[in-house]
């Protein structure tokens, strides 16, 4: 049913660090390779080496520079450079599943991961219509929506050493910038890291109550006006003694040169 | 939002067709034999082909079954069941009339509503999204219903009816287009709010994701028809509603009824589809902030 859950009985979900994140896109390879092999219709690339590329990923990192305002302290602040990680937001209020025809689309009671039913998609692309995140990917090869599980075919199994039991983006990022986790339980790692950290929703006013948080930029420190070389660079002889004292008195006082 | 051929001409001619059927429902005309037969074709060709045209822009128009499903939730799905059910309801309807020259008055009225709610349930699917400020508006509904009316009564051969109607499609058309380039700010969304990042400063997207373009960009940032806007809403303006209201004029006071009528439908048609390519061509959805573009 497209119907949305009323509750789910734990809110899987990813806390993104927008602090840590360093813009190296394994996330998005992981992603590709991971979902290409496994759940579903494998994510297609058009003319990948030809002249226009594109393809289907279900996670896309953006790079974004956030200039700050002028402050008195602050005359010339400097500009930011903060690499943001896009996938499904997993929300609680999706959209994308109440606009769903066929009943492909749902919301998962127990852990509330969105997903496709590949078999039940007419890729009518609705759904990605309904999305403000750009979360969803009509496969142009095979004409189903595509979008992140969450790894659900990783999370839960147990044919997997327990530390690959988390989706392939979290466990190939080497910055440590991404963590996966139950938003149900207080406690839990996401939880935590959501209240300390101040994690935050994307476009809030989109009503969609997006499960997986960002979390912001730490602000910038701002070192003090320092150079390590100053104290050896300072000049030796101010005033000239002797004979080059004198040569420097008489030729300041013929005529031409500078006084 | 991109303008794919095959939604303008299925929200364009089943429009239309369903128009037409509300009227031919309601027995504003009562045509009966081979008169019907022609009346009806005419109806159903544009109902039924509208919504043909619909399918080809889907990935799997063979499970087309399945939704018919969903009409707890999805107004897709409802715009489905209403038009099928309404097609059976008029099919019934105009056999009446075809085979046996007798208008059963409960299935044409029944038939007439049914047509009414499978054109309020097509733009609702648009009014739907709150990712397209310039869609979620009361106008977009009541714009589609009088189009569909005032279409279907220059159709249907009512003179002074569609003269009426299409004054007011174009006045709410009107209204629609100067209220809607506000509602995209309005609606607050900006790449600051996008990204949560608009408490340091100021966002400007630097890099995209990827050097070449994508689904997200091909469906939903196309910017193309927004650079000649004013031109194009001149022409949908003048061919969608000056032009078929001055040819009726004419239809009343010159001999030439029919050339004066198919022209104005004719001049109606092109002026509905350049109109309906702006209504896709020009509404900008949230996603595309996030590449830096509206």
């Amino acid at each position: 049913m497209t119907t949305l859950p009323a509750t789910t009985e734990k809110k899987l979900g990813l806390v993104i660090d927008l602090d840590t994140c360093v813009g190296c896109h394994a996330c998005v390879i992981s992603c590709k390779g991971w979902n290409t092999e496994n759940y579903g219709a494998p994510l297609s690339d058009q003319d990948p080496y030809g002249a226009a590329p594109s393809g289907t990923f279900l996670n896309r990192v953006h790079s974004y520079e956030v200039q700050p305002p002028q402050l008195k302290d602050q005359p010339k602040p400097a500009a930011q450079l903060i690499h943001f990680p896009k996938s499904c937001l997993h929300c609680d209020d999706a959209p994308c599943v109440t606009v769903c025809p066929t009943g492909a689309s749902y919301k998962r009671s127990e852990d509330g991961i969105v997903l496709v039913n590949e078999q039940d998609c007419i890729g009518c692309g609705l759904c990605a219509w309904a999305c403000p995140y750009g979360a969803r990917e009509l496969d142009a090869d095979e004409g189903v929506m595509k979008k992140c599980t969450l790894c659900v075919d990783r999370i839960y199994n147990e044919n997997l050493p327990e530390e690959d039991r988390q989706p392939a983006c979290v466990r190939t990022c080497p910055a440590g910038a991404r963590h996966f986790g139950d938003f149900a339980d207080p406690d839990s790692n996401v939880s935590q890291l959501t209240a300390e950290r101040g994690g935050m929703d994307l476009m809030p006013e989109m009503g969609t109550a997006p499960v997986n948080k960002y979390l912001p930029p730490r602000p910038k420190d701002v070192a003090p006006e320092f150079d390590v070389l100053a104290p050896y660079l300072e000049p030796i002889a101010a005033d000239a003694k002797g004979f080059i004292g004198w040569l420097d008195k008489a030729l300041s006082a013929m005529p031409g040169g500078s006084k | 939002m991109h303008p794919a051929p095959s939604v303008i001409i299925f929200t364009t001619f089943s429009g239309l067709g369903f128009g037409l059927l509300f009227w031919l429902g309601l027995g504003v005309i009562v045509p009966q034999y081979w008169g019907a037969f022609i009346w009806f074709t005419i109806a159903y060709l544009m109902a039924v082909g509208g919504l043909l045209a619909s399918t080809f822009h889907l990935g799997h128009p063979e499970r087309f079954l399945k939704a018919f499903s969903q009409w707890r939730s999805s107004w897709l799905s409802r715009e489905g069941i209403c038009a099928v059910a309404t097609l059976i309801i008029m099919a019934l309807y105009g056999a009446g009339l075809v085979f046996f020259g007798t208008r059963i008055a409960v299935l044409g009225v029944l038939g007439a509503m049914g047509a009414l709610a499978t054109v309020f349930t097509t733009a609702m699917i648009y009014t739907q999204m709150t990712t397209v400020p310039r869609w979620k508006h009361w106008t977009t509904p009541v714009l589609f219903l009088m189009l569909s009316l005032g279409g279907g009564a220059l159709f249907a051969g009512q003179v002074k009816l569609a003269m009426i109607l299409l004054v007011v499609a174009g006045a709410v058309q009107i209204f629609a287009w100067q209220t809607g380039d506000q509602r995209f700010s309005e609606a607050g969304s900006t790449l600051e709010t996008a990204t949560g990042l608009g408490n340091i400063g100021r966002v400007r997207a630097f890099e995209p994701p990827h050097t070449g373009t994508n689904y997200l960009l091909k469906e939903f940032v196309y910017d193309v028809g927004r650079r000649h806007v004013q031109k194009l809403r001149f022409i949908a303006l003048s061919l969608g509603f000056v032009v078929p209201i001055l040819a009726l004029a004419l239809v009343q006071i010159t001999p030439y009824t029919h050339i004066f009528a198919l022209f104005a439908v004719l001049s109606h048609v092109i002026g509905i589809l350049a109109l309906r390519w702006l209504f896709f061509a020009q509404a900008e959805h949230v996603v595309g902030l996030y590449y830096g573009k509206r």
